[in-house]
């Protein structure tokens, strides 16, 4: 297998100009999808799913508490050494 | 119907007679089965075909509804994919097993009897059990005999549930059984074990893992979609499921958040995604056993999508942990795309597959007013977008630059990811042809604006989760260690069943060693050497001292005494007093 060679060619994401254009592009279409649910009518099952951008809250939301929980409660009481079945 | 056979025998002689077939023309056979298979498989009626008589009881090899058929399209499609996926691999081994594996499949969901069922999901284990251990590690060995241990633990389990049930109701029919008694838990049970309930799961994030690149295709396709269809025909509507199911999709993306094998993240999200379908089985509705059922045929598609990624990424660079993996994007780009829309698929993104099947269970549990489960679904949407979706194309192709630069798949390995995303992305577009194959008449409507708002605004904002966390250094980084897990009962606990026994038993040997062979033995060699030397001194030595022998005499005497017994050379008429006085012992002691 290749290894990263001295003067190899610049991939599309060695260039950070276009890192930053893509995260502008990801942060402009949040930006859109919080914008049009506002035009959106709704049928809810539930009366929560009727809440303004609830469903970018619960995303965020849920996924900070997913990291946050599997980082400091799950990998600590879990976490063994690598050989530890051995 | 003359000229079709039941679909598992197909794969199975096919199967036994790959050996046989040498240089090119592999190649081509192994493909040509699944593609039989299938021609087969459509020109079979719907109804009830080949009943043997077995015994006292009729076989079914051939019960064929809309239910079974959808599984036996799925599995002949997916056979394809993974013997094209595989074909560079020259191990007659692997492909055997992986033909009779998809053949015991087959024969599972088309199986009208509870025996040949019974069989055919024992032979699932027996056959995938070559994939694993194909891989020729010390560990795929160990992780092989432990999936072996704990399926034949479910198996016996099963079988007893079968027999008492069959005790009871008197026939083998295998179709609705429903939780009443002890003999419908224990095949519920069972079925549990294949399908990789919470507790009960560990066999398949210990053993996926360890199988060869080629054969976890075929694994994440069968044995977890044979037991969701065995619920789905047997405990359809059964409320346990609906929590059970739950449960399973929300834990394991705690441990794929902080799993380091690529693998067995994907693993983690398999009991994921089996989450959502058992629970449409246990919510029963119409809707829900469509959504369950179609996500079956999705994740299929969708999880050997990205297990092939993974794979091709692990025969290029033969690595497989986050920690060594990055940056592959410059040099695999086809198959960075190709995980990118497995990824986008299992997340549920509009217009890719796992979005017009997972919204059907959802929608389910919200008509039937679960609001908690509803909650549960809806967080692991969210999650697996962020393991499976971000974490898994991040990581591997992203992220921070590993410097490996490996060559793109083997062409065949791309072709199979190529056929398997333009699936995910059809069949996520056009729901149609999936939607008429179902089990129910389908009522369903994904594409509303306001599902496809709210289901973008749910993944979005998890991806600036994710973004977040990672830019600012919480997101918790890659680690080389072991995750514990409920295998750990059974890994651990084995060890201390084998001190157990160990000092138990080998302390027992050891006791009875030094009791019996060390002095017991000695004893009575030595008894038997010098017991009647003893008794003859012992009888004499006082005759002598009343006679007067005493001093250097009586010690010869002794010695003469001695010689004589031990080699039985004493005069004849001791031996005959000696005799004379046994005989009148023995005649007065009667």
């Amino acid at each position: 297998m290749e290894e990263k060679g001295q003067n190899e060619k610049k991939y599309l994401f060695d260039n950070p100009r276009n890192v930053n254009r893509l995260l502008g592009c990801f942060f402009s279409s949040l930006v859109v999808l919080l914008i049009i649910d506002l035009f959106v009518h709704k049928h809810p099952h539930f009366p929560w799913e009727g809440w303004l951008e609830f469903y970018a809250v619960y995303g965020f939301v849920a996924c900070v508490a997913l990291v946050l929980a599997a980082k400091y409660i799950l990998r600590p009481i879990m976490k063994r050494r690598e050989d530890y079945y051995d | 119907m003359i000229s079709t056979v039941p679909p598992a025998f197909v794969f199975i002689i096919g199967g036994l007679l790959v050996p046989f077939i040498k240089g090119k023309w592999k190649s081509a056979y192994l493909l040509l089965i699944p593609v039989v298979g299938f021609v087969n498989l459509i020109s079979i009626p719907e109804g009830t075909h080949w009943v043997v008589k077995f015994l006292d009881w009729e076989l079914v090899f051939g019960k064929i509804d809309r239910l079974s058929l959808l599984f036996g399209y799925i599995f002949h499609l997916i056979s394809f994919i993974a013997l094209l996926y595989a074909l560079h691999v020259k191990d007659d081994l692997q492909h055997v097993a992986g033909l009779v594996y998809a053949g015991s499949a087959l024969g599972v969901v088309f199986a009208g009897d509870i025996f040949s069922f019974f069989v055919f999901w024992e032979m699932l284990t027996v056959s995938s059990i070559f994939l694993i251990w194909a891989r020729r590690t010390r560990a795929a060995q160990a992780a092989g005999f432990r999936y072996l241990l704990v399926h034949a633990a479910g198996g016996l389990c099963l079988l007893a549930g079968i027999v008492l049930y069959v005790n009871q109701t008197g026939s083998i029919e295998f179709g609705y059984i429903g939780l009443n008694g002890l003999a419908t838990y224990l095949i519920f049970f069972g079925f549990g074990l294949n399908c990789a309930w919470p507790l009960l799961h560990p066999w398949l994030t210990d053993a996926y893992p360890e199988a060869t690149i080629t054969g976890v295709i075929f694994m994440s396709a069968f044995t977890t979609k044979c037991a969701v269809y065995a619920l789905a025909r047997a405990f359809p509507g059964t409320e346990a499921l609906i929590w059970i199911g739950a449960i399973m999709t929300g834990f394991p993306i705690f441990y794929a958040v902080i799993e380091n094998d690529l693998r067995r993240v994907l693993a983690y999200s398999l009991i994921n995604q089996v989450g959502f379908m058992v629970c449409g089985i246990g919510i029963g509705t119409a809707l829900a056993i469509n959504g369950a059922v179609a996500h079956v045929f999705n994740d299929v598609l969708f999880k050997a999508l990205l297990f092939m990624s993974m794979g091709a990424v692990m025969y290029r660079t033969g690595k497989i942990n986050g920690t060594a993996l990055g940056g592959l994007y410059r040099t695999m780009p086809f198959t960075c795309i190709c995980c990118m829309v497995g990824a986008a698929s299992i997340s549920a993104f509009p217009l890719f597959s796992g979005f017009v099947s997972k919204s059907m269970v959802m929608d389910a549990a919200a008509k039937g007013h679960m609001r908690i489960i509803w909650f549960i679904l809806l967080f692991a949407s969210a999650g697996v977008f962020h393991h499976a979706g971000i974490k898994i194309p991040f990581f591997a192709f992203f992220g921070h630059d590993s410097g490996m630069r490996p060559k793109e798949a083997p062409v065949n390995m791309l072709l199979a990811m190529g056929i398997a995303a333009f699936l995910c992305i059809f069949i996520g577009s056009f729901p149609g042809l999936l939607y008429s194959l179902l089990p129910y008449p389908v009522d369903y409507v994904p594409y509303t604006a306001p599902h496809v708002v709210g289901q973008t605004q749910l993944l979005f904002f998890s991806a600036l989760a994710f973004s977040l966390l990672l830019l600012s250094g919480i997101y918790p980084g890659e680690q080389r260690c072991v995750n514990l897990d409920f295998d750990w009962f059974y890994r651990k606990g084995s060890r201390l069943f084998y001190y157990v026994m160990d000092r138990s038993f080998n302390g027992l040997c050891r006791v009875s060693e030094r009791v019996f062979v060390g002095g017991l033995a000695g004893y009575l060699g030595r008894v038997s050497r010098d017991g009647a030397t003893r008794a003859a001194l012992l009888a004499m030595v006082p005759a002598w001292g009343i006679t007067g022998t005493t001093g250097e005499k009586l010690a010869r005497k002794k010695a003469s005494l001695r010689a004589a017994v031990q080699t039985g050379t004493s005069p004849v008429g001791i031996s005959a007093a000696l005799a004379t006085i046994f005989l009148i012992v023995v005649f007065l002691l009667m």
